[in-house]
């Protein structure tokens, strides 16, 4: 009988030696096994006192950036929104009101901003959509909770803090804002 | 008289306090062992490298909700694990923990009791240690419980037969049933008259025996009865509380014991190399003797667990076959040598 | 000190006996049972009997009561299920225990308490001494009779069944067959 994918093997199946039959030597072989692994290097991380180091390219919880003066950068557009494979994102735009040229940079803004964490997949979309270097996603991580409601986080927790900003040149290196500045890609346009 | 009796009292504490201690931080090194071996590190955090473990979870144990189901035969199902934890102590009366000390020209021998026919005693008391586990599998009035007692029932009763018959070999070369008795054969000769451990006379008898005491504790590679991928927790489903921690307790102390015995028959008990030769004297030889003999069952009770996280569990043909048809005829097959060299070499 | 710890054990295995018999769960029937057994071997051990008490606490408690235990978990009695007994049954029962007691109590009536150096018997080197010396012959016709009994049972259960099952025994077994099977990997 031909296999279809032409990778099927024969086994042979022989009758089993006395040493074979006898089980001991296999067991030995076990127990060495095992012991050699009682001596060999954990790999536990002892986490608390420990930290992992996280790759460079590690992507965790968002941030919405403020521009040098202090003032929102999200214009929301929604292409955030929309570029989100998971639909973790969802936000209501407002009007800029006379004053408030100081808290937001766009003429729009977005009044409320909410991402699900529990539906985000952390692929990065929504920072490669974003037209306005609004949004990225950062090193720190998401922290646990007991319901589900803790894990909408809004802009009290997206937005950065005017005195502290957080850091997100760890990703955006030269070489990646360099490729950003590339208008013949489609989606740096 | 008294002091007779005060001296078996505090033995008896003594050995007591020892047995629970023991199965209390067998559990921790359970734990320490299966966590090296698949590089892991273990329970660290309740003390320095985790040894408060124990504690912590006996406490744990204390505190847990206690449910007897509806359906259980109430009764029944608490006199289960006070049967397991009963036998499983009793068991470690007939072990010589040491040999004699002599305190102000008055010798202490450290064995609370000295049978004549101790190595029948501890049989006989193994023997009933499966009565708690049938009960309490039956009285839980669940099926994967029920499975779980009877599959102990049945093992129990295939592996002490070949466990009997590995052992005849041994005593037919001691001539004694008592282990203390055996423990002297054992004793190291000076100089030139050499005396080996048992095990070097009966290495096959050992094996025999070693596989035995596995199925007898009910470890790994055969714990069918408590088998939690096939039988959720086999007969213990239904415990919860300081009633599992009973049966879990009663596991750790057989395994000591059957350790303990172990290195009695087999491994010298309280004798070790060159104990005569060193010019030490009788109290010191006995606390070293007594000490290596705990070393031994250190080591026997690691060597469990070293088993258990290196063997799958066997399959429930396999173990009957391996019990009828294999250790059984070996067993028979030890004891024709065993003769058939004394005889030839005039020993008996 | 022995007098004391006869009329405990005494009264144990009496009230065990009793509760044998009048409980009505047939499991709780077997513990007690076993607790008869336990007592009465504690009984051989104040007679210096130790081998006997030993092998009796093996062999009764720890072996044969286990298979009743078994046999009883599987049949799975309840106490609704126990049948009514009938008058005859119930006058017959009478009748024989009547019988019985009698038996007995003529027995033990003309029996004497006999003395015994218990220094010299019940030991196991005293007992393994006397069987293969003085009583070798009917020692062994024994050994033959239990023999012939266990060959039997085995040829029983043999012949219900001609199907010899194949135990793949990984390691174990000496009847793995030569086989050619064909995989297909992925």
């Amino acid at each position: 009988m031909k296999s279809l994918t032409g990778r099927a093997k024969v086994l042979d199946n022989p009758k089993m030696t006395f040493k074979e039959r006898i089980y001991l030597p296999a067991i030995i072989g076990g127990i060495t096994i095992t012991l050699r692994h009682l001596f060999k290097r954990k790999a536990t991380i002892r986490y608390p006192e420990e930290k992992r180091t996280f790759s460079p390219v590690w992507r965790g919880m968002h941030v919405l950036k403020r521009d040098d003066n202090g003032a929102e950068r999200c214009t929301a557009c929604g292409l955030c929104a929309v570029a989100c494979p998971a639909e973790a994102i969802t936000m209501t735009a407002a009007e800029r009101k006379p004053g408030e040229e100081k808290l937001y940079r766009e003429e729009k803004y977005a009044a409320t901003y909410e991402i699900n964490m529990l539906r985000c997949i952390f692929c990065g979309l929504c920072e490669e959509a974003c037209p306005k270097e609004a949004i990225f996603l950062t090193d720190r991580l998401v922290s646990t909770d007991y319901a589900r409601d803790g894990f909408i986080y809004g802009k009290d927790k997206l937005v950065e803090p005017v005195d502290k900003r957080v850091d997100v040149s760890k990703r955006q290196t030269p070489n990646v804002l360099e490729f950003k500045k590339i208008k013949h890609y489609r989606h740096n346009r | 008289m008294t002091s007779f009796f005060i001296y078996k009292a505090i033995l008896v504490v003594v050995v007591f306090g020892i047995m629970l201690m023991a199965a209390m931080y067998s559990t921790y090194l359970e734990r320490k062992v299966a966590a090296f071996i698949q590089d892991r590190v273990g329970p660290n955090r309740a003390g320095p490298f985790g040894i408060l473990q124990p504690l912590a979870d006996g406490i744990k144990m204390f505190m847990k909700e206690e449910i007897i189901p509806e359906v259980a035969n109430k009764t029944l199902f608490i006199v289960g694990p006070c049967i397991a934890m009963l036998t499983a102590i009793m068991a470690g009366v007939v072990i010589p923990w040491g040999g004699e000390l002599v305190i102000n020209g008055v010798p202490y021998v450290l064995q609370i009791i000295d049978f004549d026919f101790g190595l029948l005693y501890v049989f006989g008391v193994v023997s009933l240690g499966v009565y708690g586990i049938m009960i309490g599998g039956w009285a839980s009035n669940n099926k994967f419980s029920l499975f779980g007692a009877i599959r102990a029932s049945a093992q129990m009763i295939s592996y002490e037969i070949a466990m009997g018959l590995s052992i005849i070999a041994l005593i037919m070369m001691t001539g004694t049933l008592s282990l203390r008795e055996i423990v002297e054969f054992q004793a190291g000769g000076t100089g030139s008259t050499w005396n080996f451990w048992n095990v070097v006379y009966q290495p096959l008898g050992f094996l025999l025996f070693l596989v035995c005491a596995f199925a007898e504790c009910n470890r790994t590679p055969f714990d069918l009865p408590e088998s939690e991928t096939e039988l959720v927790g086999g007969y213990h489903t239904e415990y919860s509380s300081m009633k599992l921690g009973f049966y879990l307790f009663a596991e750790y102390i057989n395994m000591f014991i059957s350790s303990a015995v172990i290195s009695t028959l087999y491994f010298g008990g309280t004798n070790f190399p060159f104990m005569n030769d060193l010019g030490l004297s009788q109290n010191a030889i006995t606390i070293l003797g007594t000490l290596a003999f705990f070393i031994k069952i250190g080591f026997f009770v690691f060597f469990y667990m070293w088993i258990r996280w290196t063997l799958p569990r066997f399959r429930y043909d396999q173990l009957m076959y391996l019990g009828w048809r294999v250790l059984i005829p070996l067993a028979i097959a030890n004891v024709a040598i065993t003769g058939l060299v004394m005889i030839l070499t005039d020993r008996i | 000190m022995t007098l004391y710890a006869f009329y405990f054990l005494s009264f144990l295995a009496v009230m065990g006996a009793l509760m044998v018999v009048f409980s009505r769960n047939p499991v709780t029937s077997v513990i007690f049972l076993v607790m008869t057994f336990f007592t009465i071997a504690c009984h051989y051990m104040l007679l210096n009997a130790q081998f006997l008490a030993a092998v009796h606490v093996i062999v009764y408690a720890g072996a044969i009561m286990v298979l009743f235990l078994y046999v009883i978990m599987l049949l799975n009695l309840n106490e609704a299920v126990e049948k009514q007994k009938t008058l005859l049954l119930k006058v017959a029962a009478i009748v024989t225990g009547g019988l019985f007691m009698i038996v007995l109590s003529a027995a033990l009536r003309t029996a004497e308490t006999s003395y015994i150096d218990t220094s010299v018997v019940g030991s196991a080197r005293n007992l393994g001494k006397v069987l293969l010396n003085e009583y070798l012959l009917p020692f062994e016709a024994v050994s033959l009779l239990l023999l012939a009994a266990m060959t039997g049972a085995i040829m029983l259960a043999r012949s219900r069944k001609r199907i010899k099952p194949a135990p793949n025994v990984v390691g174990m077994t000496h009847e793995r067959e030569q086989t050619k099977t064909v995989v297909h990997e992925q």
